[in-house]
């Protein structure tokens, strides 16, 4: 019997960032606390950048590698990089030591005199890391997956680190620790969807490969009973990752309690690589049964634009604000999946490297904005900000501006692209329900910019801290990326455009 | 014995899983019932690989019983510390995030 065939080269980024995972626990384990920062953040930022370069050499390479199991293709590709830049912005805001975001050590009781020694002595956990790099490993594998069980097992690569990264903020212990814990309950329980559908889909197919599953579709009628049930759990597991309607539930709760560097990192990086496997499933895997499973998507995304928007509105929590627009831009990025063509494809490439800067850099600043106690969401204290720290709000403005799709920012570019990919496929009730959700947003992103420039600021200790070079050039970048897509967008769309192909099948 | 049987019971303890999950309150009982669900799903994986003749199933029974444990790592760190802040592992309790 021949031994498997790995082709290490093609899988460098997942084992690249996997292996830096492994070493970084080893060095919680044996390095004197002294050191453990210093190393931990070179140890991830180095692995992250290994990651990107491994990524650009494979630009070209276009099979499936590993005995078939990781298909890495041009789509890929995109998706790798976009989730390792943003993991890249996302690390330097989870390894911010200006200010702590994460507690001293997550083991103590919440305002025991435990928590006090610990943060009197000075103490900063890197657990955080190790994490994180798992986090972006499992992220990373879950796009380029080709077969069930390494979809399976990637998704739980990047699901679990995030359970606990939920639990660990400094402030509001209790808050935190309830969001893991809905996290956790939650995620768990759509994994199990997700495991029965593969089950199904696996009868169905008798095989766990993509191309089989393809190949029988194509093959045998479509009402097979195997694959209906298989079909409608994994979409539900799947639709809970993308915090679709009505398996939305959880988003709120987890990007409020977590701590918001965390938030940030996982609305961008989870973001990318869910839809990422949402369309290789559904454009490239079961397009046969696209009459089936389209008028189904159809609805979740009408319904998650709507619930995302409407219920924005009556939010009083600029994390909560920013959670509902999260599940909104999921349903503006369901679009894209029912358009089922090519530029279809391109277009969800696109909103998704669009959308990532922009919700990573607004998360930034909600770090900033602090008092005494802490991060300050309540929106009501953010009134004024304009003219306390005129280029905070600024460029925050120009994130909402973007979240809301105004022209001449990235925004306005993806939802164009994704819009029109709708209408080009002939479904014109998404793209009517989409630009309908979009004036909707329009009205409290707009609130939020009036509250921070029309209104006076309150005198509550509410003030914006200075931010340190790596807030500083999260940010930053963030906000280019946010105006360069939004004016010169054409080379990034060549750049998609050229690699956004899946490999034949 | 017809296999299907075991595909019937497979979906009957999967049901009952996703029930749990739904209605009990305690945070452990709830865990459990997702294992519950897990497990459904291995023994559905196990009768599909029989029926097909192929090991990918049962490999894949393999897969998810690692995942599964780790799944109780975790899952176990974030209950037991939610206890130890508030002495109640109900998640009715756990209503601080709210509107």
């Amino acid at each position: 019997m021949p031994a498997p065939k790995i082709e290490y080269a093609v899988l460098a980024p997942v084992l690249i960032l996997l292996a830096a995972g492994v070493i970084a626990v080893l060095v919680e384990a044996f390095v004197s606390r002294k050191y453990r920062y210093v190393i931990q953040t070179t140890l991830s930022f180095s692995a992250i950048g290994l990651g990107i370069l491994s990524v650009a050499l494979n630009k070209d390479v276009s099979g499936r590698f590993a005995e078939g199991s990781v298909a890495v293709d041009g789509v890929s590709v995109v998706l790798q990089g976009t989730i390792l830049v943003f993991s890249l912005l996302g690390l330097l805001l989870i390894a911010e030591r200006g200010f702590q975001s994460f507690t001293a050590q997550a083991s103590t009781l919440p305002g025991s005199a435990d928590e006090q020694r610990a943060l009197a002595s000075g103490l900063q956990q890197t657990e955080v890391f190790p994490l994180t790099l798992f986090a972006i490993g499992g992220a990373l594998l879950f796009p380029a997956a080709n077969d069930l069980i390494t979809l399976f097992v990637a998704l739980e690569v990047l699901s679990l680190p995030l359970y606990l990264m939920a639990g660990l903020s400094q402030r509001r212990r209790l808050l935190s620790q309830e969001a893991a814990l809905k996290y956790f309950l939650l995620g768990a329980f759509s994994s199990a969807f997700f495991l029965f559908g593969s089950a199904f889909l696996y009868g169905y197919a008798g095989t766990t490969t993509f191309e089989g599953i393809k190949v029988q579709i194509s093959t045998a009628p479509g009402n097979d009973l195997f694959l209906l049930v298989g079909l409608a759990t994994l979409t539900v597991g799947l639709l809970f990752k993308v915090s679709a309607a009505p398996f939305h539930s959880w988003t709120p709760d987890v990007y409020q309690g977590a701590p918001t560097p965390i938030t940030a990192f996982m609305a961008a990086v989870t973001k990318v690589a869910a839809f990422g496997a949402f369309l290789r499933i559904f454009y490239a895997t079961i397009g046969g049964m696209v009459w089936t499973w389209r008028p189904i998507i159809i609805v979740v995304s009408i319904l998650t634009m709507a619930i995302g928007t409407i219920v924005a509105i009556a939010q009083k929590d600029v994390k909560r604000v920013l959670a509902y627009s999260a599940i909104a831009h999921s349903g503006f990025l369901l679009t894209g999946i029912v358009a089922f063509n090519k530029s279809g494809v391109e277009a969800t490439l696109l909103y998704l490297a669009t959308y990532g800067f922009t919700t990573l850099g607004t998360f930034a600043i909600v770090t900033l904005v602090r008092d005494a106690g802490g991060e300050v969401t309540d929106l009501n204290r953010w009134s004024g900000l304009g003219k306390r720290s005129p280029l905070i709000a600024g460029i925050f403005t120009l994130f909402l501006l973007a979240l809301a799709g105004i022209p001449l920012t990235s925004g306005f570019v993806g939802k164009f692209a994704i819009f029109s990919s709708a209408y080009e496929s002939g479904n014109i009730s998404v793209v009517i329900a989409g630009v309908l959700a979009s004036a909707i947003a329009a009205f409290f992103y707009i609130r939020i910019v009036v509250l921070m420039y029309f209104n006076d600021p309150q005198e509550d200790g509410t003030s914006v801290m200075i931010p340190s070079p790596m807030t500083a050039i999260a940010i930053g970048v963030c906000a280019l990326a946010t105006l360069i897509l939004g004016i010169f967008p054409q080379p990034v769309i060549n750049v998609i455009d050229s690699l956004a192909i899946f490999v034949a099948g | 014995m017809s296999l299907d049987y075991y595909l019937y019971l497979s979906a009957l303890l999967f049901t009952i899983g996703a029930a749990g999950v739904l209605i009990r309150r305690n945070a452990i009982v709830v865990f459990m019932c997702i294992e519950l669900m897990l497990n459904a799903s291995n023994l559905a994986f196990v009768t599909f690989a029989r029926m097909n003749g192929s090991i990918d199933g049962q490999i894949f029974a393999f897969f998810t019983m690692v995942v599964a444990a780790c799944e109780v790592v975790v899952g176990l760190a974030i209950i037991v510390t939610i206890y130890r802040s508030r002495r109640s592992a109900s998640v009715d309790d756990a209503r601080l995030l709210k509107l």
